[in-house]
């Protein structure tokens, strides 16, 4: 029989907020069947979006057993999705589970997390409702224990928590790559791991491949030159791809990964295709006119179009175009902010919204249009906030933010608005946000 | 009677430069008389003396003029690098040249005929309240703008490399005009042929 005092809810301190949450979970949380199951066990339910189903996360053990426990929490804490109920001491539950006692806290789900002997993360998922064992996952944890692979490791558990409670998987094991004191640095979703990638001096506009091995970038010279790099991550081979112009920039790849798009010229900029591995000559896709800046383009998740800044009308506003280069159209308009401009697009991963950053009375904001009604919906207004890109998940953005009084790496959920700071070291600009870093990847 | 060889050459180094400080010519001597005999010719060893006391002064003097001339040449490249050197500014998200920019970028033209060997880097920058991807490409067109003027002022094309540093080297720091007016520029770099620099005739 667990004993009240080892509880506490997670965020909230006084137990009238814990009462209020309890009786709000009760009434806003709608339940249904899953008709998905896995292996036979699993009873999935679902949620009224903007919901954040409470789950109780009880005590660890096994070796690193805080440090699990912390990670475990604050991943689920990040991915806005689910309201963390965690036991702040005690022992491991074991026997069977008091399921009415976790119902009173506001638990939907209960979370035993337990390192084994022979090194791997062992998760049993709990419906409370339901009053069963709703999913249980071994996930092997690579040496050395809290190492970076390691730490991946257990945000794919807590990725797993999230898709077994609320059906969507969770972006804890993902990383973002940007640009700090000249050079490409990368980290962990959760702000752990923040190291330079080496041999990436000049380096701008990082952005990974779909397969998450690799990163394409501009090498900015010291002459003013600048080359398209492609770089394996794991070993570091690099591949750089010859222009006849000195400007090639803000490349990108398509989600299919076969494709690398990216910004060339030597008076006007167009965006030009390119296989990204091979040595083919570019392909020009889109065209002027004159001595137009294109720049800034981003797929399409199916990859049929393009979106991109271009300045043909004299300021630069957003476009959307065929992957060929065909049809471009205005995507964005001075009524979403000032004169001049709107740019640095990037494509949802569900395809349904462009973010982009517009200036509103002389700064940047974060922005986002629904390609369906051209719904216009701003995120920011503190500082300058620049260089949207999403998430997997389609609901999380990456940006830089100068609010904190330095420029830095800042994530919003772009459902609740809830904001946190990603990098602590000043001058972090160009975040790229990974593809999920699935096992085996 | 024989005197060492440093003191002949200092003897001879005086004459030379008692002669050498003068510059014009004095006026000629009233005749006096005949001319006195001529002096016994010097024993060999003196004579060699007097002959190397003579080169070297000769050389002295040479060297003299090269160094001046050699100064007059480098103050001269100096004056012709910050002619070229000097930077052409822009307005915000613009890429069109300045009435101000084209007495500075003319003054280069008479440079760059003076001097057809020289090619030049031009590197256009910004400031730093756009996207910094768009400001690459800004940059980049305020390069080429600088390379159009100047070709239609009949420099070849060929003498030049255009490139960007859209807002990634400031020249001035600050979130206000007097910084930004200063950042979004045009800079010149000598890449080839910047050795024997003349001003134009």
């Amino acid at each position: 029989m667990m004993k009240r005092r080892i509880f506490s809810i997670f965020h909230l301190r006084s137990s009238i907020a814990v009462a209020v949450l309890i009786l709000g979970l009760r009434s806003s949380v709608t339940f249904a069947q899953d008709t998905t199951s896995a292996r036979g066990v699993r009873i999935g339910l679902t949620y009224a979006t903007g919901t954040r189903p409470g789950v109780f996360l009880a005590p660890v053990s096994g070796p690193n057993a805080d440090s699990v426990m912390k990670i475990l929490s604050r991943d689920l804490d990040y991915g806005d999705r689910i309201t963390v109920i965690a036991a702040d001491s005690g022992d491991a539950l074991t026997g069977t589970l008091n399921y009415p006692t976790y119902a009173a806290l506001g638990a939907v789900a209960v979370v035993q997390a337990s390192v084994t002997p022979a090194g791997s993360l062992h998760i049993v998922v709990h419906d409370v409702a339901g009053a069963r064992v709703m999913n249980v996952s071994d996930i092997p944890l690579p040496s050395p224990a809290l190492g970076g692979e390691w730490r991946l490791a257990l945000h794919r558990g807590s990725d797993d928590i999230e898709r077994v409670v609320t059906g969507v998987k969770g972006i804890a094991a993902t990383r973002a790559l940007f640009v700090h004191e000249g050079s490409l640095w990368i980290i962990d979703s959760d702000g752990a791991q923040a190291h330079a990638v080496g041999g990436t001096e000049g380096g701008l506009s990082p952005a990974w491949h779909p397969n998450g091995r690799a990163v394409a970038y501009d090498e900015l010279a010291n002459t003013g030159h600048q080359t398209i790099v492609v770089r394996d991550l794991g070993g570091g081979a690099t591949h750089r791809f010859a222009t006849r112009h000195t400007l090639n920039m803000s490349p990108t790849f398509s989600p299919d990964g076969s494709t690398l798009a990216f910004v060339s010229g030597d008076d006007g900029t167009d965006i030009y295709s390119v296989a990204p591995f091979g040595n083919d000559s570019p392909k020009r896709l889109s065209v002027g006119p004159g001595a137009t800046s294109n720049a800034s383009p981003a797929y399409s998740p199916d990859g049929k179009r393009i979106a991109f800044t271009s300045n043909r009308l004299g300021h630069a506003e957003v476009y959307i175009m065929d992957a060929d280069g065909t049809n471009p159209a205005l995507l964005t308009t001075t009524l979403y902010g000032d004169q001049p401009y709107r740019s640095d697009p990037d494509w949802s991963p569900d395809g349904r919204r462009v973010a982009f950053q517009s200036q509103v009375s002389g700064v940047f904001q974060i922005m986002a249009i629904n390609l369906q009604d051209r719904g216009v919906q701003g995120f920011t207004s503190e500082g300058r906030n620049t260089e949207p890109s999403w998430a997997p998940d389609g609901r999380h953005l990456l940006f830089t933010s100068t609010r904190s009084g330095t420029s830095q790496l800042w994530v919003i959920d772009t459902e609740s608005s809830r904001m946190r700071q990603l990098t602590r070291t000043g001058g972090a600009r160009m975040g790229a946000w990974s593809p999920r870093l699935d096992a085996g990847k | 009677m024989f005197a060492s060889r440093r003191s002949i050459a200092a003897i001879a180094l005086t004459m030379f430069v008692a002669t050498a400080c003068k510059k014009k010519p004095e006026p000629a001597p009233a005749p006096v008389a005949a001319p006195p005999a001529p002096a016994p010719a010097p024993p060999r060893v003196n004579q060699d003396s007097i002959d190397a006391a003579r080169r070297a002064a000769a050389e002295a003097a040479a060297r003299a003029a090269a160094d001046a001339e050699a100064r007059r040449r480098a103050a001269e490249a100096e004056s012709v690098r910050s002619m070229i050197a000097a930077k052409v500014y822009f307005d915000y998200d613009k890429d069109d040249i300045r009435d101000d920019a084209k007495a500075t970028l003319d003054a280069k033209v008479g440079i760059l005929n003076a001097n057809t060997a020289v090619r030049l880097r031009l590197a256009g920058h910004t400031d730093d309240r756009g996207s910094d991807e768009y400001n690459l490409a800004l940059g980049q067109r305020r390069a080429a703008s600088i390379q159009r003027y100047l070709v239609s002022r009949g420099i070849a094309a060929t003498r030049f490399e255009t490139v960007s540093f859209g807002k990634e080297r400031p020249a001035a720091q600050g979130e206000n005009e007097a910084a930004w007016s200063q950042n979004r520029r045009g800079e010149f770099e000598i890449i080839a042929g910047g050795d024997m620099l003349r001003m134009p005739k």
